[in-house]
């Protein structure tokens, strides 16, 4: 699939994710918006994944660790095959599956995300396992930038460098706002770029909306003995105008008129399945 | 009296089913030593997993390996997975339902003389209240060969305690073991004594003793602390009065377990054995046992005193509860 193909899928797939946060009353609409580019380029454009077949062992493997963007995560498992779209409506019920952060008993959730600070770790054995295991496949962790003040984060990050885990994939979205107000306010992060260096890692910086460059980026992975880290500039409730860049959108829900709002600034209609 | 190491036991059994199944894997936390991994680092290199001084990571890395189709046993001390890596236990582990392992050494108190710091005696409390997860602690090398066995074609997350210094043997050679299935060692009506890890072996010296003084004791070892057999313990309760003995804090372990099902299904007079809730007495293991009173002497007495305790409480009638009519 090409680039402008993924990037028009992408806002579909951001009207999924404002119609189900609308309806459940609740979910974290500013990361779930600034990441869905990515994620988009990642399923319609680089995993090699069997929906009907999630458990297929040489599937890349792909972990939310910031588990609360989960919004777009389902609307894309769902959109490709991996459940039906219908049970979008669930999210956030009573007794769903589908809830406020990943749980693995949704087909193709490798493991449950949530606590931040986890998914890398376990990347880093997901992409140990191949190494030793011969195995071709790789495996992509997308974290969110505040939560890279976890830790565990930069344990997994050694050992990442120390295995020289080539088949690795970090990915930061680095949208700049945390729940209480900007990332270099609550803990700095930057110099972001040489830190990760500093830890071994093969790093870049692109735009984390332009799916051109992100398709380039992932298809174009050539460094050896290195892990990689992608740190995608993005905004944070991308493409919704009145909420994009505002931290008070990290958790909140639109009402029935930013809903629609909403539809209007992406381009889209609505969702076949609302 | 024949005694060996459990974490030894352990990983000589490991080390001779890894040869055998390339898809177990041993990880460690710079803890090669103290879970005596070296051996099989060196043979095995490509089935070994050095974390350095990380066990969240480790925890992470472990869950990921099982994703991929590794069977990881992880080795380090108890203290420091229980609960520096609690929450990766309780997510990529028990919550995500991952194949892993984790081998807790040096459990208990067997790190005495270090302080609290390296005490593991919170583990059983914090372990048995994470959902999907299976505690066990192994009573000898015996059994934590047969228990390591069991555990390489176990599928699902499990936490093992052991300790760290040799240990009588309870069991002869290759015991039948059975995760959830509790082994009554001794059966005696006058009461009964329920016991888990390196507890077990003190628990059948006490029989000894109390039948030197005319009372029969049941001995069980409980090494499955979740899921609990619930059956054997009830009827264990028959006798009238248990006393749970345990390495481990007062609060949160096996005689709570015992106390909570009994409370519920058959009230039961009973004494719970174990650790106080305070920063502990520093020493051997030996010496902390000694010191409050964790041997075969102390538990006698305790068992006797429960005894007159419950001879000389007036009758009560509780309901389910049919033992209570003397």
């Amino acid at each position: 699939m090409n680039a402008g193909e993924i990037a028009r899928l992408a806002n579909h797939r951001r009207a999924d994710v404002i119609t189900m946060v609308q309806r459940a009353g609740n979910g974290h609409t500013g990361g779930a918006l600034s990441s869905l580019d990515i994620l988009s380029v990642l399923y319609y454009g680089v995993l090699n994944l069997r929906p009907s077949e999630p458990n297929w062992p040489n599937r890349d493997r792909f972990l939310l660790s910031k588990g609360h963007s989960v919004e777009g995560y389902l609307a894309l498992l769902a959109d490709c095959g991996f459940f039906p779209v219908e049970e979008l409506r669930t999210f956030s019920q009573a007794g769903s599956r589908l809830i406020g952060h990943p749980n693995n008993k949704v087909p193709g959730v490798e493991i449950c995300t949530g606590a931040l600070g986890h998914g890398l770790s376990v990347g880093v054995g997901m992409a140990l396992g191949a190494k030793r295991g011969r195995d071709a496949f790789r495996t992509y962790v997308l974290m969110g930038d505040g939560e890279l003040a976890e830790g565990s984060i930069w344990e997994a990050a050694m050992a990442g460098a120390h295995y020289m885990l080539d088949n690795l994939v970090a990915i930061i979205d680095r949208n700049g706002l945390q729940i209480s107000g900007s990332t270099e306010s609550v803990i700095a992060l930057e110099d972001l770029s040489a830190k990760w260096r500093a830890f071994g890692w093969d790093v870049t910086e692109a735009d984390g909306h332009d799916t051109s460059a992100l398709l380039a980026y992932f298809h174009g992975l050539q460094t050896k003995g290195r892990p990689h880290c992608l740190i995608a500039h993005t905004v944070k409730s991308k493409g919704l105008p009145f909420a994009e860049g505002d931290p008070a959108w990290h958790h909140k829900a639109p009402n029935a008129d930013q809903l629609h709002a909403g539809y209007t600034a992406l381009n889209v209609e609505g969702v076949a399945w609302a | 009296m024949s005694k060996q190491s459990a974490r030894i036991a352990f990983t000589r059994t490991l080390s001779m089913l890894a040869r055998k199944d390339p898809r177990l894997f041993a990880l460690a936390t710079d803890s090669r030593g103290s879970a005596a991994l070296d051996d099989f680092a060196r043979e095995l290199p490509e089935q070994f997993v050095e974390c350095g001084i990380a066990e969240q990571n480790a925890i992470g890395i472990a869950a990921g390996l099982a994703n991929t189709g590794k069977k990881p046993f992880i080795c380090g001390p108890a203290c420091f997975y229980s609960l520096r890596s609690s929450e990766q236990i309780k997510i990529d582990l028990a919550y995500s339902n991952s194949n892993v392992k984790i081998i807790g050494v040096s459990g208990g108190v067997s790190y005495g003389a270090l302080g609290a710091s390296h005490h593991a005696t919170q583990d059983v409390a914090l372990m048995r209240a994470i959902p999907g997860l299976t505690v066990v602690l192994p009573a000898d090398g015996n059994q934590t060969e047969a228990l390591t066995r069991g555990l390489a074609s176990h599928i699902g997350p499990v936490y093992v305690r052991m300790g760290r210094g040799e240990v009588p043997d309870v069991y002869e050679k290759d015991p039948p073991f059975t995760l959830g299935k509790a082994n009554v060692l001794r059966r005696g009506s006058d009461v009964s004594l329920i016991a888990c890890g390196e507890m077990v072996y003190f628990t059948l010296e006490t029989a000894k003793l109390l039948a030197q003084n005319g009372i029969e004791a049941t001995v069980i070892d409980m090494h499955t602390l979740k899921p609990l057999d619930e059956e054997v313990i009830l009827d264990a309760a028959a006798a009238g009065a248990v006393v749970s003995i345990e390495e481990h804090n007062i609060h949160g372990g096996l005689g709570s377990a015992i106390a909570s099902l009994l409370a519920q299904r058959r009230p039961t007079f009973m004494r719970i054995l174990g650790l106080p809730d305070e920063v502990l007495y520093t020493g051997t293991s030996a010496q902390v046992f000694n010191h409050y009173g964790l041997t075969p002497q102390g538990i006698a007495q305790a068992a006797k005193e429960l005894l007159k305790v419950r001879k000389d409480e007036p009758v009560y009638y509780c309901a389910g509860s049919e033992h209570f009519s003397q």
